[in-house]
């Protein structure tokens, strides 16, 4: 998909009306998951972790379908998938690790 | 840090290169070999001005408020009351000390051994007519000038350069009430900007344009090196853009994201609080650590290239080199806070930055035996450059082992700090990475100019500088055992008054005067280096014109493409796309007339 | 010899140069937004109990803005389809609403940056704090929409619903009366410092971006004519990087404006 040996104009036209369809119901999708994040976040539920990890969750699904679709990635190529995994993981270990830094300290270190 | 240049040309170059005035064949150009030596001479520029910013450091330490010699009148005409008298004063000290770091790191070793060296032998290397985006490269070069001229300013302006060192520790940082800082960040959002299209270039060159036949595994091992060091460039430098992005608005819109709450000094009043001071160092070393290995990688490769070259036969261990490159790559991610052990970590955090450390040092090991065990069974040829590699290899070997005990968090609570950090990391650096970018720079002169520069100076270049080099780093390993703290302006004289010499006994914690004494050694050690560097300057010039032609393109009998090219190498290197038949170090190959095998010579039979 | 690879796919790795490029440029600001958003964590997780604010910014105005995003993401990718199949015409069509919600983003961005700087805490000499957003100031009083509170700590959850505050009446203070006033700027709070830089450094994505697209769509006439390949390539690389800005945005959206 989305590369370039380029044929004839009708054969893109016909290869491409499906994937057309394909966006308009990533593009429902994505305002679906913006209407239920805002919605859900009204809800009262019984700890604030709750409401961050719904939003997170249905953030993550918004964005996998917007890289997975708008952006190609998943049809993308092995060299792209290696170069965000390598990134991913990069990231991942500043987050984790930054944090789990802030909250291990020596017995009997006083915080505020 | 905006993707607007990221547009790949094709069928112009022929129709600017037929009418190219000075300006964009020399000025504004977008051939990777000009761009490298537009980075290596600005480079090599700023490397002997951080080194004057040293010399005059270490002439305080010396001799603490004293009038600097030759120099000091003019520097008092230049930057006013901090240099009054022609004292550096203790401000002035420690902004030279921010940017005499600063500078070398960001504008000296980095531009030099990964954007000039990078960017004009790796096309050649793997058989490809230039960098993939060649005007990103062109932006790049562009953006570190621009960054390295904010900082040169800086010390013109009011209140001087930065003076929170190069590492720039908030609250410290921000709290000067001076505009330094402020210049810093900027020029190094700049440097950072061009660090980051560099390696978006550099990587996506050696994926896409390598020739028919070069297949990873047949890479020189200087191109992996590069290819590693661009990843650690793209991945880590973003963190400390965003941290710098932060220290700025501290600075400049006074919020506080590394401002604790109930900090209050001089102006700092009126702030919000709630911020971390921590935060900035994880960002910092998150960069930070990587950043060591950008500076040795690339020298590693040059190391690797000539001593296959010198020694006629094949480096040992390449699969071993490669997967140990990038391992060391992978792991830096994950070691920065060992720079951070005092910060009153938990001993979890610590045992894990300290396991992760111990077990980098493998990868590093495994590469530094590889190339001594290279020499084994050589027939090693002993010129400029080989000389200068052979050196490298021990003292990056002392460098690197001096870091053991600053990896373990027992150890390094005695040695954080303290000039034996100084005495580790500018063994690694001096008599090793630039020892390496020395070498480069005899190697390839005569690529890139087809003459040879003078053997006998390059001798006495080489000779003076290891022995000073090792005369001015090893006293401080002892300096820094007993005690004797960084960035210290009077260069720990205030220690001394605790060095009871009538009783007879030290007090624990004051610095005898023998090692006090030791910073005049120092001091004229460094100069003797400074006055070895004036042979390599007039060498470098004057061969340009004058020095004894190389004879052929290929005058070191090397294997690898960036030989197999005219000299210099036309615009677009290749008339068509050399094709690669073997690996990059077939010397000595058994049978063969030569004693060695080009990389694109098509196999007889 | 020219570079290979512009447009053509380089057989090994299925790719052209500028692909690849942007991709790897994409990952170094995957780092750069992911190191803000590290911050803001740290900074949330490390402040007091309930000193950490809710409902400091609109919600209908932050929904607005994802749906103009999504839209614009959607555009971008049918603009570069449009000329996969050839359609100029369809292409222009689809950048120019693209460009469109950009500028309407940067609109309703400014818009609620300007309510922070005139929403400002007064805090009086006799110890009472009043909030609200200042209508007029004059030399002798400043005159505002807001309320007093008891406690400060009631500042810290405005927890308003969708549409935003509720509206308060007009108070004058004199200004012989104020001991401290300070608007919600970057200083004010860790939150609105994150915020602002947070939403700043993507407005300054979102600006760059637009610029590029803009570029493209204004002058793309002749490359299409010349090069058409190679023009579709570059509406791909440019919206892989509007879509990135998107991606951002899906993220910032519910962290500051909902959580």
């Amino acid at each position: 998909m989305s590369d370039q040996t380029q044929t004839a104009h009708s054969d893109h036209a016909d290869h491409f009306s499906h994937h057309v369809r394909r966006y308009l119901y990533v593009f429902a999708a994505l305002i679906i998951g913006t209407a239920f994040t805002v919605w859900a976040s009204y809800i009262q539920f019984p700890s604030r972790e709750i409401n961050i990890a719904v939003a997170l969750v249905i953030a993550s699904c918004k964005a996998f379908l917007v890289a997975g679709y708008f952006m190609h990635l998943i049809s993308e190529k092995k060299m792209v998938y290696g170069i965000l995994g390598f990134t991913l993981f990069f990231f991942t270990g500043l987050m984790a690790l930054t944090l789990w830094s802030f909250g291990d300290f020596p017995p009997h270190t006083v915080t505020h | 840090m905006q993707a607007t240049h990221a547009i790949p040309h094709t069928g112009i170059h022929e129709e600017h290169h037929a009418d190219a005035g000075f300006w964009r064949t020399y000025v504004f150009s977008t051939d990777h070999k000009i761009i490298g030596i537009q980075y290596g001479v600005t480079a090599l520029c700023f490397l002997f001005f951080g080194f004057l910013l040293m010399l005059m450091m270490r002439w305080q330490i010396a001799h603490p408020a004293t009038p600097v010699p030759l120099v000091g009148p003019l520097l008092e005409k230049m930057l006013g009351t901090v240099a009054s008298q022609g004292k550096i004063s203790p401000d002035l000290y420690n902004s030279f000390g921010a940017m005499h770091g600063t500078i070398m790191v960001f504008l000296a070793i980095v531009p030099l051994a990964f954007a000039a060296f990078g960017n004009y032998v790796v096309p050649l290397m793997i058989g490809a007519p230039d960098m993939a985006f060649p005007r990103v490269n062109m932006a790049s070069y562009q953006s570190y000038v621009i960054g390295g001229i904010i900082m040169v300013v800086s010390f013109f302006i009011p209140g001087g350069a930065a003076q929170a060192g190069w590492t720039s520790y908030s609250p410290l940082a921000t709290s000067i009430a001076t505009n330094g800082q402020t210049f810093w960040l900027v020029g190094m959002v700049f440097l950072i900007t061009s660090s980051l299209l560099g390696a978006v270039n550099f990587i996506a060159t050696i994926i896409q344009l390598r020739a028919p036949g070069m297949t990873w595994m047949r890479m020189p091992f200087f191109v992996w090196a590069q290819f590693v060091t661009a990843f650690l460039l793209l991945l880590a430098f973003p963190p400390l853009e965003a941290a710098g992005i932060m220290q700025l608005m501290d600075k400049v819109a006074h919020t506080s994201f590394f401002l604790p709450t109930g900090l209050a000094v001089g102006t700092l009043g009126n702030i919000s609080g709630g911020g971390s001071p921590l935060l900035w160092q994880h960002l910092f070393w998150f960069l930070g650590h990587p950043e060591v290995y950008v500076l040795i990688l690339p020298a590693m490769g040059i190391v690797a290239e000539i001593i296959a070259n010198n020694t006629r036969k094949p480096i040992w261990g390449y699969k071993s080199l490669v997967y140990s490159a990038l391992t060391l790559g992978f792991l830096s991610f994950i070691v920065w806070a060992h720079h951070m052990y005092l910060t009153g970590m938990g001993i979890r955090v610590a045992t894990f930055f300290q396991t992760t450390t111990m077990i980098i040092s493998i990868p590093s090991v495994i590469i530094l035996t590889c190339l001594f065990l290279s020499l084994w069974g050589g027939s090693i040829r002993f010129n400029t450059p080989m000389l200068f590699v052979m050196a490298f290899l021990p003292m990056f070997g002392i460098g690197g082992l001096t870091g053991l005990p600053l990896g373990f968090n027992f150890s390094d609570l005695h040695l954080h700090d303290t000039y034996y950090v100084i005495a580790h990391f500018h063994y690694i650096v001096a008599p090793g990475t630039i020892f390496a970018l020395f070498a480069g720079v005899y190697y390839w002169f005569p690529k890139m100019t087809g003459r040879m520069m003078n053997e006998f100076w390059g001798r006495v270049h080489f000779w003076i500088s290891l022995i000073c080099m090792n005369l001015i780093f090893q006293p401080m390993f002892a300096q820094g055992m007993a005690g004797m703290i960084r960035r210290m302006s009077d260069g720990g004289a205030n220690y001394t008054a605790a060095h009871n010499t009538a009783a007879g006994a030290d007090v624990i914690g004051g610095l005898s005067d023998s090692l006090i004494h030791l910073h005049v050694f120092i001091l004229w050690a460094a100069v003797c280096l400074g006055a070895a560097q004036i042979p390599f300057i007039i060498n470098f010039f004057w061969s340009i014109k004058h020095g004894k032609p190389a004879g052929s393109d290929n005058p070191w009998n090397a294997t690898t493409l960036e030989w197999q090219t005219p000299t210099p190498p036309p615009h677009g290197n290749f008339a068509k796309a050399p094709i690669v038949y073997r690996g990059p170090y077939e010397y000595s190959v058994p049978g063969h007339a030569t004693d060695f095998t080009p990389q694109n010579e098509p196999d007889k039979a | 010899m020219e570079i290979p690879y512009t447009t053509e796919i380089r057989k090994d790795t299925g790719l052209y140069n500028a692909k690849v490029g942007i991709w790897l440029f994409l990952a170094s600001e995957v780092m750069l937004f992911g190191a803000l958003f590290s911050t803001y964590i740290l900074l949330r997780v490390g402040t007091p109990e309930g000193y950490w604010p809710h409902g400091w910014l609109t919600v209908w105005l932050g929904t607005l803005n994802t749906i103009v995003l999504i839209t614009s993401s959607i555009t971008t990718v049918m603009a570069w389809a449009s000329l996969k199949m050839g359609n100029f015409a369809k292409f222009k069509m689809f950048h120019a609403i693209t460009l469109c919600c950009a500028l309407m983003f940067l609109a309703i961005k400014s818009y609620e940056y300007h309510d922070k700087f005139i929403h400002n805490e007064i805090t009086l000499k006799d110890g009472r704090i009043a909030d609200g957003h200042v209508i007029k100031k004059t030399a002798e009083a400043v005159t505002i929409e807001g309320h007093f509170v008891e406690d400060r700590k009631e500042l810290f959850n405005l927890r308003t619903g969708f549409f935003g505050p509720p509206k308060h009446g007009e108070i004058e203070i004199k200004t012989a009366d104020i001991a401290k006033m300070s608007n919600y700027g970057p200083a004010h709070h860790t939150y609105n410092a994150i915020y602002f830089t947070l939403t700043g450094l993507h407005a300054l994505h979102v600006i760059g971006g637009a610029l590029v697209i803009f570029y493209l769509w204004a002058f793309g006439g002749r490359m299409w004519k010349e090069d058409p390949e190679r023009f579709t390539n570059r509406i791909e690389i440019s919206g892989l990087f509007w879509h990135f800005v998107d991606l951002v945005w899906i993220f910032l959206f519910p962290v500051l404006y909902l959580l």
